[in-house]
């Protein structure tokens, strides 16, 4: 379930990716990003905390995290 | 922090001003020894940290130690202002010829000490000042330079005494202001300062506060007291309001917010902050005739969470209908954080945002993204252009039926 102001969509790659899910755990400072096992696992319940810091958007290739303001018409945080 | 009459009386007596020969019991067997030292007929008052005592049958007086002790084990069974008694203040009953009033309290405007002295004791000090005002003598001085007799002799003499009782007087209040200079006091009040028929001066009942910050570096006194660190003090119970939103705040790291609600009966909830603005925001909302059902301050960048868990405890309140969010521009918080905590807190209750907050008001970081939100969901906000006051006039307005109607009715003068 998405946030209500914030979603984050994470690419295939990306979400299968061990090492960057430790990386983005690391870079987000409200624990949007967990390291599990299978990779990256998004913690909904902190979705809403996002501060648009944009710091999980630079962790991530291009095109792999994208940060959506739900509240503006989906407008995107991307590389 | 405010201190037991009992405590108070002992730091005007270390001070070197003169007390009666009082006791402190917790039993009512201690009282009536202590009635039984004092050998005649005694006051006994009930030791709490709220007014109205006397009101509450907590102040009687006895004959003989029996019945003193009677009265100590009422006494100190009788809740007053939701407070139970420490224990019973033993007095002997002075024989009075006249009451006097003395006190130091600091001024937070001149931001400096003012010593009041009225010739008219044993009353509300603000009556008299109302009433009798040739009958109040008063002088700021100096925290930081030592106090001189000279200022006491001005205020006391101020207050039209003279003679014998100006010389006995002086050195008393001076004491006071020692008292109030060396022990970090916020208000240092003797009354009545009683003369007694032998013309001697005694002090028959003392209300001492001290600076909350002061504690470490009072912390022999406070020892030599018995007040221990986690004797907080407090001048009532926290309401479950206030519990809440302690919890809250003490479940995050990230910001602070703070909310009390003893004596707010409104329907206007405040999740309001930054720089002062609490104060003027509260202040405010009640001169346009509004009702705040809380005091709140939120500030220094809460999360979404504790921006939520506030606004959801004033929202659960008896009688709130309303939320006012507001700030002064001295605030670092950002709006959009503060404007998702408030929303979400809506729609967690079941209620509409744009109904149910009457106006959002916080200038600052990130309101560009902030006013993004309160658009999408239809609230009515503004910036820094509109003043603090003017948006407390709006959310007093918004309870009206008809919004036009309400607007020309609030600016009426």
């Amino acid at each position: 379930m998405a946030g209500i102001f914030i979603d984050v969509e994470v690419s295939d790659d990306v979400r299968g990716d061990c090492e960057l899910a430790k990386k983005l755990q690391e870079a987000c400072p409200v624990d949007i990003y967990a390291a599990a096992q299978e990779g990256v696992e998004v913690v909904e319940q902190n979705l809403d905390e996002c501060i648009l810091c944009g710091l999980c958007v630079e962790t991530a290739p291009p095109g792999g995290v994208r940060v959506l303001k739900l509240y503006d018409g989906g407008a995107a945080l991307e590389r | 922090m405010r201190f037991y009459e009992y405590e108070s009386r002992r730091l005007v007596e270390a001070a070197g001003i003169p007390v009666t020969d009082y006791g402190f019991a917790q039993t009512a067997e201690e009282a009536r020894k202590i009635a039984q030292e004092i050998g005649g007929p005694t006051v006994i008052k009930s030791q709490v940290l709220s007014g109205g005592r006397m009101k509450a049958g907590g102040v009687q007086f006895a004959d003989t130690p029996d019945e003193a002790a009677r009265h100590a084990e009422a006494i100190l069974q009788l809740e007053i202002g939701g407070h139970m008694p420490r224990g019973v203040l033993v007095d002997p009953k002075a024989q009075v010829k006249q009451e006097y009033y003395a006190s130091v309290v600091w001024d937070g405007t001149a931001k400096k000490p003012l010593l009041l002295f009225s010739d008219m004791g044993g009353v509300d000090i603000e009556e008299v000042a109302e009433h009798h005002p040739e009958h109040v003598g008063r002088g700021h001085f100096s925290n930081l330079l030592p106090f001189s007799d000279f200022q006491a002799k001005q205020v006391i003499a101020a207050a039209g005494v003279t003679g014998r009782e100006l010389t006995r007087l002086t050195p008393i209040l001076a004491r006071l202001a020692g008292l109030f200079q060396d022990r970090d006091m916020t208000l240092a009040e003797i009354n009545p300062l009683a003369q007694l028929e032998d013309g001697s001066f005694v002090a028959l009942d003392a209300h001492m506060e001290m600076e909350d910050e002061a504690r470490p570096r009072q912390k022999a006194v406070l020892a030599e007291l018995g007040i221990a660190d986690d004797d907080v003090r407090e001048v009532h119970e926290p309401s479950p309001f206030e519990t809440k939103v302690g919890a809250v705040d003490a479940a995050d790291h990230r910001g602070v917010i703070q909310g009390k609600d003893t004596g707010f009966h409104g329907n206007l909830g405040l999740v309001i902050g930054a720089g002062g603005g609490s104060l003027t925001l509260t202040d405010a909302v009640r001169s346009h005739g509004g009702d705040p059902a809380n005091y709140s301050e939120i500030g220094g960048n809460p999360s979404v969470a504790k921006a939520c868990g506030l606004a959801k405890a004033v929202l659960e309140k008896d009688g709130v209908e309303k939320l006012a969010v507001m700030m002064s521009i001295v605030s670092n918080t950002r709006v959009d954080i503060v404007a998702r905590g408030v929303i979400k807190a809506c729609l967690e209750l079941g209620k509409e945002p744009s109904e149910t907050i009457a106006i959002f008001r916080i200038p600052g970081a990130w309101e560009e993204e902030g006013f993004k939100i309160l658009e999408r969901y239809g609230i009515d906000y503004c910036d820094r252009s509109i003043s603090m006051h003017e948006a407390a006039r709006r959310a007093v307005a918004s309870f009206q039926e008809d919004p036009a109607e309400a607007e020309a009715e609030a600016a009426r003068p």
